[in-house]
């Protein structure tokens, strides 16, 4: 069976919400009840074949060509299967999802795998702000699996994040990790001003000396034993996390936020 | 059966259901993970006064272990679930978390979980941080020496307990090189440790005792200094019998190991000393599994 195809033939001006469009929901379907499904954009519905080109049968392999920044939701609460993007997502890609796996060849936009639960995401390009963040209001924010982003993060990435690992090759924006409650964020490029911004238990894994709040305290330079079993767990990731220059274990080891619980950790490759 | 002029015995070993969990310890060098292995599996000889049996099982090669440092797998066995995982706990508190450099993983993935670093824990007094891993959950316990490590859950499964053989030879000295030369062999088999003392017993034992307070007491049948005052099963020229006790995860596991050791023993021969090799067992009364030494060696 190939991969179930949805090709855009259009850019429309509103913003699509593509949040029926994930394996778990198209798997029972035949083609013509894909094709009947209608996507909200702006105030009006569309019919999925109005939007898009549909080939293939294999709905635990969606693929979705020529996408574009307005193309949000991708992946809502996925369970399972894969959605591979070509091209660049909107806002809320790999929202609450539970398992399975994302893809994204190019960029995506603000709140990227926003409360999620599970799985694995890959975007090769940038992402915006609150990479892995809870909405606002909310008090959770992503709670386990693993995010990889190949170019730049937004601000704010895993506000309030719960579990899990945030993987950024590039830079990231200010007040990365804040609010954490717990979990990985780790920075191969430079991070904004505030990193840990009132985080309470976490790790920020920097490659680079941040700029850190006057409430972060030094706690010295140490060889950590859990280092290796992490970098060990990106071996089969398709990112510079998984090469072996990238292994270290020896850091300096900032913790804070002393204005909040004072429970997390900044470590900084040393 | 004559195996090289050692007379194997139609008898069998009798062993009984127990249930077993095993830990990964590292640590800086083999040195130090064998120290801390050794402490851990100290005072593990039998679960008639230990609480449990345990035991080394192999050191294992840094490629082999979770943090890619030299560490020692080590196993433990015990009657009961709940035995062991107290067993457990107690023993990595004490020996493990207390061992500089050491750290602590799981060496059995499926199984019921019990406790391994997961009670550990709270002698972060709060500063403890968790991660999880693939999955897996560590614990990262702050200590004086930097970070004590250790995964929060091991693998408990069931297993054999009180696979044996004796060993009966012309001399003490002989006996002893005899059962050096199996435990060599025995220590290559994984799944399997011999909790006694380097492997080997000189006390074994029977169910029983003129005294109420004992529940075991010498094993007098195979006692050489009583072979005139009781009902011995020593010809005259034995004048020692040492015996070799296996735990295993299986009964191939009890079966491949003592084969390989009784095997070790028959190469060197009647000419080493070497007369008779026989086993323990209650009539069949004691436990379920039963190692015929005939069908073994076949």
């Amino acid at each position: 069976m190939s991969a179930l195809t949805f090709t855009l033939k259009y850019r429309p001006d509103q913003r699509v919400d593509m949040s029926p469009l994930v394996c778990h929901h198209l798997q029972d379907l035949a083609l013509p009840d894909i094709a009947a499904l209608t996507l909200q954009s702006g105030k009006c519905k569309l019919r999925v074949d109005e939007l898009f080109t549909i080939t293939g049968s294999d709905a635990q392999t969606i693929v979705i060509k020529n996408s574009f920044a307005k193309l949000d939701f991708i992946g809502k609460e996925l369970q399972g299967g894969s959605i591979t993007v070509e091209g660049d997502t909107g806002a809320y890609l790999g929202f609450g999802m539970k398992s399975g796996e994302i893809k994204v060849s190019g960029n995506a936009g603000l709140y990227a795998a926003c409360e999620m639960k599970n799985g694995y995401l890959e975007v090769a390009g940038n992402v915006g702000d609150f990479l892995g963040a809870a909405l606002p209001g909310n008090k959770m924010g992503m709670k386990g699996g693993v995010i990889l982003v190949k170019g730049d993060a937004g601000e704010r990435v895993g506000d309030h994040m719960r579990r899990g690992s945030i993987l950024i090759e590039g830079n990231a924006g200010d007040y990365c990790g804040s609010r954490m409650t717990a979990g990985t964020i780790a920075v191969m490029g430079k991070t904004g001003r505030y990193p840990g911004y009132a985080m309470r238990r976490g790790t920020l894994l920097l490659w680079n000396q941040p700029q850190l709040s006057a409430s972060f305290n030094d706690c010295g330079a140490h060889t950590l034993a859990f280092l290796p079993i992490l970098f060990a767990s990106f071996n089969k990731l398709n990112s510079r996390f998984a090469a072996e220059t990238a292994v270290f274990n020896r850091v300096q080891r900032y913790a804070g936020d002393m204005s909040e619980m004072g429970r997390g950790e900044v470590l900084v490759k040393l | 059966m004559i195996i090289n002029g050692v007379n194997i015995d139609a008898t069998f070993a009798e062993a009984f259901p127990m249930k077993a969990t095993r830990a990964i310890i590292t640590a800086q060098n083999e040195k130090w993970a064998m120290i801390s292995a050794q402490a851990m599996t100290g005072f593990a000889t039998s679960v008639i006064a230990c609480g449990c049996e345990g035991g080394i099982e192999r050191v294992l090669d840094a490629s082999e272990t979770p943090d890619g440092r030299p560490g020692v797998s080590i196993m433990i066995f015990a009657m009961g679930g709940k035995g062991l995982a107290k067993q457990l706990e107690t023993r990595a508190g004490q020996c493990v978390l207390t061992s500089p450099t050491s750290a602590l993983f799981a060496g059995i993935d499926g199984g019921t979980r019990i406790a391994l670093g997961k009670n550990l824990r709270y002698f972060g007094d709060g500063f403890q941080i968790a991660k999880v891993i693939s999955g897996k959950r560590y614990w990262r316990i702050p200590v004086m020496d930097g970070e004590f490590l250790a995964e929060a859950t091991t693998g408990q499964v069931d297993a054999i307990g009180g696979g044996n053989f004796l060993v009966l030879a012309e001399s003490q000295p002989q006996a002893l090189a005899a059962c050096e030369a199996a435990i060599e062999e025995m220590r290559k088999i994984p799944n399997v440790i011999m909790p006694f003392p380097g492997g080997v017993v000189r006390s074994g034992s029977k169910v029983g005792s003129k005294y109420k307070a004992l529940n075991a007491s010498t094993n007098d049948a195979f006692c050489p200094t009583l072979k005139g005052m009781t009902r011995t099963d020593l010809s005259p020229e034995i004048e020692s019998v040492m015996e070799i006790v296996i735990d295993g995860l299986t009964k191939e596991d009890i079966a491949k190991a003592m084969r390989v050791g009784i095997q070790a023993v028959c190469d060197l021969g009647a000419n080493n000393g070497v007369k008779r090799i026989s086993a323990g067992n209650y009539g069949g009364k004691l436990g379920p599994f039963h190692f015929h030494l005939q069908e073994i060696m076949a």
